[in-house]
């Protein structure tokens, strides 16, 4: 095999994304998918035969069609034939995988791209099926119950108040204003959200996601192909990710672990020190969780794009977080940022990735 | 924990959970084009700009490079059958009298094959490069559904030379 | 590649129609016990899970990953669950190593799981589309008609068929985890069962199986730590072409020849046939094993028909015996279905297969294709340390 020096740098070169919308009727996968690919090459000057490796993240339940990855790869176009792979995970996922491809030195380069639908099926029936298929499942609580028993949790260990998920909401929805691609924006004081109506007590409309469609596509180079590639390639320094049991009352739902071991991981401290955070963190009482396993200073911009709250594309969402934190590095804004993903009810799987500006010297 | 068979009783091995999802399919800016087709009794295709390759049913892209079909082709009624299969099983959901053919059915004019049905011939009788032609519903039940063609049916004229659809293999 | 990688565990379930005698999560314990184990190692050994399945709807569990975390020992870990159609199991162990070459973990442990028993199968692998043609007359309408072109290209007579399904089924009953085991299996049962997709017979079908198969990967300390032999990873590779396209050869994918020319570079074989001693391949329906005799350049185009009718892809006397475990015709859980040709090659090379193993094996290739054969990942692996 090719002899290639172990734990080379990898870094994010080039990010595109669909506008997030609350239902693509007229496009199918393949023509949602496309016009991101094209764009996400064409920032940087490449084709998809400048590619090493192209992998993906879906899910055939969203889409409701076995095998929905297969089509979707038209968009791209793989041939002559390409090294490709798919994960049933956030395209998150799927970026982690070519990193670990690109580490090993098999390729220099790599496509990653994520498509959801979550508007076509019964959402909240479909997610039901994430859970323990002998004893949760056949109940069907729907995912909003489940995050409605964390934040109950948060509160009543006095972690946070209605009115601190209506200020996360606020600033989200506020700061999505600036993200041409955010599919909920809008500028309305928390004190104005507290009006809402309860969705699912103590969940009032505003601390939900919206249900979005959306595709987003991301490009790594290794080594000096990225610097070649970009001006300011946003170089990964750590990524790792970690789950939890799914038994949600296994748990203590007010903290989150997992992502405290992926910032460890990651090579992140006890206070990631970062310009930048973005967090998946679909319902508005998770940011404040994700905050203290992460131990965000009031110092860090979190979710300058607006976050889950304004566009959550499920299986794209945590891959948007990437690319939107790595965006801040390739354009200057930010010199160290953090971008998270999450799988599963109540944030049962995380992922955290660290960005520089700055290229790693060597080692994880 | 009590055994459950030491207590007499048979473990539960099986147990049902029906699960059931309605889902609203997009078919898509290409193959709405198709649909509309099939409701008229016509076979609508597009070709690539950049391989000029013609691909009927249409999905938006070209499939070995990635951009979208731009120019609608209208295809013609009749082609040439590639390769096929006997069924001789009744397949789950399937009412058609067995044996009958799937075949490969390339249309004239297009680049890509697709599977359809042979009727109006003995299973036996069928061949590779054989000429079919489709067979529409009447015209008060077309609908923008591959139902539209109720089947092919051989036109009687020579078998196409192998070699004029190889490559579709 | 960097850090060099091992299999050090491997283990897979009994592979039966319905194993209800477990639930999801205790099949696919069931596998990963047995890897440990020939690991020597527990579960706070491994540093990361990889898990891979088929779709989702074969069981009705949405990315069943979730629900096995713990039945995996994965709590507090990395999971990753992989799904690249037929190939799954393959791709999922290659993703697996790639955690080791990569030097991101030591010891990784890789599973593969389907349990179609719990979901009804059929249905999930065709699920009415409204705008697609409908599906005429299943898996088996699909490729038929590619057999039946590659029998009009290679002029292969109609009972090569035959001689893979009595060889691979006899073949089965020394392999203890088969489901098939049919003691009586003959040439005259093979040719008289019913022809369901003409020129597919019923015995030239693969069954529908439940069944899990996992494996223990490692870095080379690890490796040389461990009480039993390593199979040393020498090369492996992944290759996707599109499923549809005009000019596509279906019978001699592009992908597979890409494939296979990849992972016989890296592990520097120039000549199939002679560097590799046993080969397990995914051969759903008995015709294609000569199909991929050539596709992997075991045979001459249009000639892989000549040396399954030789004898030669016999256990019993065949010089490159092919899927001496009895392969995908005698157990197909899906998407373990590549993991176990992965694993049963593992096996060889560390002489663990019993009654199936191959005498004397240096270096062996295991393959998985998934989808319209448009998936395609392998692996090559060798007793020497590469
Ligand atoms: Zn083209």
């Amino acid at each position: 095999m090719s002899a290639a020096p172990t734990g080379r740098p990898v870094a994010v070169v080039s990010f595109a994304q669909s506008p997030q919308v609350r239902r693509e009727d007229h496009r199918n996968e393949v023509e949602m998918l496309m016009p991101v690919v094209e764009e996400v090459f064409s920032r940087i000057g490449v084709t998809k035969a400048d590619m090493g490796f192209v992998c993906s993240g879906s899910s055939d339940y969203l889409v409701g069609a076995p095998f929905s990855f297969v089509s979707a790869l038209d968009a791209v176009g793989v041939w002559p034939p390409m090294r490709e792979s798919h994960v049933e995970m956030d395209g998150a996922w799927a970026l982690y995988e070519a990193w670990t491809m690109l580490r090993a030195g098999d390729v220099d380069t790599a496509l990653v791209y994520s498509f959801g639908r979550s508007s076509p099926g019964q959402l909240a029936k479909i997610l039901a099926l994430q859970l323990d298929p002998y004893y949760l499942a056949p109940l069907w609580p729907p995912p909003t119950a489940l995050a409605a028993l964390q934040a109950r949790a948060v509160i009543d260990a006095g972690r946070a108040t209605e009115e601190d998920f209506a200020e996360v909401a606020a600033r989200s929805r506020r700061q999505a204003l600036a993200n041409p691609h955010a599919q909920l924006s809008g500028d309305r004081a928390p004190g104005e959200l507290m009006k809402d109506d309860y969705v699912v007590s103590p969940l009032r409309r505003h601390a939900l996601p919206p249900i979005t469609d959306g595709a987003a596509a991301v490009v790594l180079a290794a080594g000096e192909r990225a610097t070649e590639l970009c001006d300011r390639p946003a170089w990964i320094t750590g990524i790792d990710h970690r789950i939890e049991t799914h038994a949600l009352g296994a748990r203590d739902l007010t903290s989150s672990p997992s992502t405290t071991l992926a910032a460890r991981g990651a090579g992140l401290g006890e206070r990631a020190a970062v310009d930048v955070a973005e967090l998946h963190a679909p319902y508005a009482h998770q940011e404040l969780i994700l905050r203290d396993a992460l131990g965000l200073g009031a110092e860090v911009s979190v979710n300058p794009s607006g976050g889950a709250l304004a566009a959550n594309a499920l299986m794209v969402a945590g891959l948007i977080r990437i690319g939107e934190a790595a965006q801040r590095i390739m354009d200057g804004s930010a010199a160290r940022a953090l971008a998270h993903a999450t799988s599963g009810p109540c944030l049962q799987q995380n992922l955290v990735c660290a960005l520089a500006a700055e290229t790693p010297s060597g080692g994880r | 924990m009590t055994d459950a068979t030491s207590t007499g009783q048979e473990p539960v091995a099986i147990m049902e959970s029906p699960i059931h999802v309605d889902y609203r399919f997009t078919a898509g800016l290409a193959q709405s084009r198709f649909l509309k087709g099939l409701s008229q009794g016509r076979f609508l295709g597009q070709r690539c700009p950049r391989c000029h390759k013609v691909y009927v049913p249409p999905r938006g892209s070209c499939p070995t490079d990635g951009v979208p079909t731009t120019d609608e082709v209208e295809l013609s009624n009749q082609g040439t059958v590639t390769t096929y299969c006997v069924v001789n099983v009744p397949f789950q959901g399937q009412s058609i009298e067995i044996p009958y053919i799937c075949a490969q059915i390339l249309l004239d004019g297009a680049n890509l094959a697709f599977m359809g049905l042979i009727q109006e011939i003995a299973a036996d009788q069928v061949r590779m490069g054989m000429r079919v032609e489709a067979v529409w519903v009447p015209p008060e039940e077309l609908g923008p559904t591959m139902a539209s063609v109720r089947h092919f049916r051989p036109t009687g004229e020579p078998d196409a030379d192998y070699e004029s659809f190889k490559e579709y293999l | 590649m960097a850090e060099r990688c091992a299999v050090i565990g491997a283990g897979q379930t009994k592979h039966a129609a319905k194993r209800e005698d477990v639930s999801i999560a205790g099949l696919v314990r069931e596998a990963a016990e047995r890897a440990l184990e020939d690991a020597a190692m527990d579960w706070g050994d491994i540093d990361a899970v990889v898990i891979g399945k088929a779709p989702d709807m074969f069981e009705g569990v949405m990315m069943p990953e979730l629900y096995l975390a713990p039945a995996l020992g994965a709590v507090g870990k990395p999971m990753v669950r992989v799904h690249t159609a037929g190939s799954v199991g393959g791709s999922t162990a290659i993703v697996a190593a790639h955690l080791v070459t990569s030097g991101v973990h030591r010891r990784v442990l890789t599973v593969a799981f389907e349990k179609q028993s719990d979901s009804d199968a059929m249905w999930a692998l065709s699920v009415p589309q409204p705008f697609s043609a409908p599906l005429l007359a299943g898996a088996g309408g699909y490729f038929a008609p590619i057999i039946r072109a590659y029998m009009r290209r290679s002029g292969a007579p109609d009972h090569i068929g035959i001689v893979v399904a009595v060889k691979d089924r006899k073949q089965a009953l020394k392999n203890p985890y088969a489901h098939l085991h049919i003691e009586d299996i003959s040439f005259e049962m093979v040719r008289d069962s019913i022809m369901l997709w003409d020129p597919i017979r019923y015995l030239e079908t693969c069954p529908s199986s439940d069944g899990a198969a996992a494996m223990v990967l490692a870095d080379e300390d690890c490796a040389a730590a461990s009480p039993r032999r390593p199979a040393w990873v020498h090369g492996m590779a992944m290759r996707s072409e599109p499923t549809m396209f005009a000019g596509r050869d279906q019978v001699n994918p592009q992908a597979g020849r890409d494939c296979a020319a990849d992972v016989y570079a890296q592990a520097g074989i120039t000549d199939p046939r002679s560097q590799i001693d046993v080969a397990e391949v995914y051969v759903p329906f008995s015709w294609y094993e000569p199909m991929w005799l050539e596709n992997l350049g075991f045979a001459p185009d249009g000639e892989g028909w000549k040396l399954t009718d030789s004898g030669a892809t016999a256990l019993d006397g065949g010089d490159i015996p092919w899927n001496c475990s009895g392969g995908v015709l005698s157990s197909n859980p899906i998407g373990a279905s590549g993991m176990l040709r992965f694993l049963e090659v593992a096996l060889q090379v560390r002489g663990q297969a019993g009654a199936h193993q191959v005498d004397g094996v240096r270096r062996a290739l295991g393959h998985a294709y998934g989808g319209g054969s448009q998936f395609f990942s392998m692996w090559v692996l060798g007793t020497e340390k590469p």
